[in-house]
């Protein structure tokens, strides 16, 4: 069986990956430029490593609970939100959280003096995630613009708009707005105890609600119209699902940063879909990768106290999902090209049993096409090579590799002849091939000079079954062990 | 002849109910005409074809009637009520382009489908309603399949996939959107013997198809769509050459014309588009 072109969900993936190792080499050559490499990047004692991997700090303890729940929970509304094909609304709804966050900041500052209360922070950034949303769907119904466009609009409108507050944010005089800026980059360091229940209750609720729903968010996923139908009220839990995923963002916010977060939302479903055609086993495993980047991230970053948690964890992300693209059990490339090669060795073998089947078959005489053939007088590999297109190189490997099978050998004067078992297996291809070619003959009424070309394109993928069909079609040839070639042999 | 099925009276719903009655329906997209004023009442157990040209709106006909693109105008009835009253009769194979077949999910898995109404909220599909699952597979051959990823099947395997889910739904009223286009021979000949095996029991199916050479042989009743219907009756009665070359002819021009420099005009109606859920 074929398999799968890459899906938009893992293209979509593949782009926040590749975002994260470009902000991420970006970062690192600048540091390199400036020689800080040496200063800056401290690589962290056996001690400390050890501190760090049996969890004996508090504080990196809270911050890598929070991290792996987080991505546990994205892991899960994740998969749903790419298989409703809305990666790239996340993003922009991401990005839309800011000018939230800066208001919200502006006016606790205002009101009660401080603006750093995550909870009211939190609250205006989902505020503004469903604003930019809806932007996005007003834009949609009402103007002409197509999908993409509107989403960029919004993103870049949403985004300014929250830089532009930011700045006045940090220019009031009673608030402190330091901070800040840890919901663009993220910044896991400053996670308090409080922090990471809030992603635990939000990452166990998610979790909950997207195993509660499974049946109705994949409905609608995979065939919005037909749930319709059935009366399944669509809108609302399409605004559920979405609801999910804002949550799931803002409270991801500070931990990841808001241009970060949707990769945790898009490259574990994306590197679970090379594992899996299965939803159920997807949805594990997405929350699966989602934990385990948000752990190996966040304690690489406890680690070296100069790698940014957001990035570490996207990027930790993205080395499962590279691992996934290449080495993925459904669609890998890995796999693909050994299925590829697989298949021109198996082309390569059936060519040649054959050629040198019909070559000794002319050769045993002219009035007796289609006799047993004795083994004498096999061709050399000079002869061969003009019989098809095959350059000598992979004539030659072809040839050994038959040796090697003992379904050939090689005599002192460089003939090939057929061994018991290589003639017992050249029949059976001859036999296919000569099935084939009756069968154009008889059901495709095409001439009995064109049909070698056609047997030859096909005959490779003939299975048992199709044989079991051609020979019920083909009544007087089915009995024979190799039946006579309908066309004169070269 | 058109009497009996192009009427506008009202008293139609108070005697027998039609399993579809359409009274007066006009569709817009983007406030752009696609039906126009159609009437309908389509009789009990019969195979129905909807035919007409490409952009004749026979897609849209099934839609609205389903409530899955708002109606500008009309009132529709299943069985003399309105259909979300009977849901329940109703199944809908729509056409096989609209859902991405990479989906992770096995044709059993999609067939189920089908039961979630039975089943309700929040409830896993049971063994016992897997099982049902592929029983309905069997009845389109393909219960080898079921535990098959639905990108690994053939157009034609998929198409069967979706009916399978329709039967699932063991309804009164079967709506198939385009079923016969672009699957093999045996599909097509498993469609065939479905759809007779469903008439057989007294359903009523309601089927978009675009091949004129197989209408008479395959349908009962026709329904000839142009933006409006042109005819709609007993194949033998309505599907002449003279109500074909009106339906595929160009007389429409003027009309298709007309309501395009309407549709270009600033608002005159509010042309909602409440049911588009993409």
């Amino acid at each position: 069986m074929m398999p799968m072109p890459p899906t938009l969900s893992s293209l979509a993936g593949l782009r926040s990956a590749l975002f994260a190792t470009l902000l991420t080499l970006g970062w690192a050559s600048i540091a390199h430029a400036g020689g800080l490499v040496g200063e800056h990047l401290q690589w962290p004692t056996l001690q400390e490593l050890l501190r760090v991997l049996t969890l004996r700090d508090y504080n990196t303890r809270v911050v890598i609970v929070g991290t792996t729940l987080l991505g546990l929970a994205a892991g899960l509304t994740g998969t749903f939100l790419i298989l409703r094909k809305r990666a790239l609304l996340s993003d922009t709804l991401s990005h839309a959280t800011l000018p939230g966050i800066a208001l919200a900041f502006i006016v606790m500052t205002l009101l009660l003096g401080d603006g750093k209360h995550l909870i009211g922070l939190i609250a205006g950034a989902a505020i503004f995630a469903v604003l930019g949303t809806s932007s996005v769907l007003l834009i949609q119904r009402y103007s002409r613009l197509k999908n993409d466009a509107a989403l960029g609009v919004v993103l870049s409108v949403y985004f300014g708009l929250g830089i532009a507050i930011m700045g006045i944010a940090t220019r009031m005089a009673s608030g402190n707005a330091a901070g800040l800026n840890s919901f663009i980059y993220g910044k896991t360091a400053s996670m308090l105890f409080a922090d990471a229940l809030l992603i635990a209750i939000t990452a166990l609720l998610a979790g909950a609600l997207c195993l509660l729903f499974f049946k109705e968010f994949s409905l609608i996923c995979f065939d919005a119209d037909f749930a319709a139908t059935q009366g399944w009220p669509v809108a609302r839990l399409d605004f559920f699902m979405m609801t999910l995923v804002v949550v799931v963002t803002v409270v991801g916010l500070q931990a990841v940063g808001l241009i970060l977060v949707v990769a945790l939302l898009i490259i574990p479903p994306s590197t679970a879909r090379f594992w899996s055609r299965r939803l159920s086993v997807m949805l594990g495993l997405s929350a699966a990768f989602g934990a385990a980047s948000g752990m190996i991230g966040a304690g690489i970053s406890a680690l070296m106290a100069n790698l940014p948690a957001g990035a570490v964890i996207v990027l930790t992300a993205a080395s499962l999902f590279f691992f996934s693209l290449v080495f993925g059990t459904t669609g890998g490339l890995l796999r693909m090209a050994m299925e590829r090669f697989s298949l021109s060795r198996k082309v390569m073998r059936e060519n040649l049993l054959r050629e040198l089947y019909e070559w000794q078959e002319s050769a045993t005489q002219a009035g007796e096409i289609g006799s047993e053939p004795l083994p004498h007088a096999g061709p050399r590999l000079e002869e061969l090579l003009p019989r098809r297109s095959w350059s000598a190189h992979s004539l030659k490997r072809g040839l050994r590799q038959m040796v090697r099978n003992r379904w050939m050998e090689a005599t002192d004067s460089g003939r090939y002849l057929f061994t018991t078992a290589g003639l017992e297996l050249a029949r059976g291809v001859v036999r296919k091939h000569r099935l084939w070619e009756a069968y154009l003959i008889t059901h495709a009424d095409t001439a009995p000079g064109q049909v070698d070309w056609g047997a030859d394109t096909i005959e490779h993928v003939l299975d048992e079954r199709i044989i079991a069909e051609l020979e019920s079609r083909l009544p007087g040839l089915a009995p024979q062990k190799v039946p006579k070639s309908p066309h004169l042999l070269r | 002849m058109f009497s009996l099925f192009k009427s506008k009276s009202e008293t139609i719903v108070e005697q027998e109910p039609f399993p579809i009655w359409v009274n007066d329906l006009t569709v817009a997209y983007h406030r752009k005409p696609v039906l126009w004023d159609v009437d309908l009442t389509l009789p009990e157990g019969k195979l129905i074809a909807v035919v007409g040209p490409n952009g004749a709106g026979k897609s849209t006909l099934i839609k609205s009637i389903l409530g899955l693109v708002p109606r500008a105008t009309g009132d529709v009835r299943i069985y003399g009520r309105s259909y979300e009253a009977q849901r329940r009769l109703v199944g809908y194979v729509p056409q096989r382009e609209s859902v991405d077949w990479d989906f992770p999910v096995s044709a059993a898995d999609v067939v189920a489908m089908g039961l979630y109404g039975q089943i309700g909220w929040i409830k896993p599909v049971s063994r016992r309603h897997r099982e049902q699952a592929v029983e309905e597979l069997r009845k389109v051959g393909m219960e080898a399949y079921a535990d098959r990823q639905i990108s690994q099947l053939s157009g034609g395997q998929q198409q069967r996939v979706f009916l399978a889910r329709a039967l699932a739904q063991d309804a009164r009223v079967y709506f198939m959107d385009e079923p016969f286009a672009g699957v093999d021979v045996a599909t097509e000949k498993a469609i065939v013997a479905l759809l007779k095996e469903l008439k057989t029991a007294g359903k009523t199916c309601v089927v978009v198809h675009h091949d004129l050479q197989t209408v008479t042989a395959y349908f009962d009743h026709v329904v000839l769509l142009n933006m409006r219907v042109v005819a709609a009756g007993p194949v033998e009665e309505v599907f002449t050459e003279e109500n074909l070359k009106k339906t595929y002819g160009g007389k429409l021009t003027l009309l298709s014309q007309a309501l395009h420099k309407y549709a270009q005009q600033p608002v005159i109606g509010k042309g909602g588009t409440k049911g588009e859920h993409r």
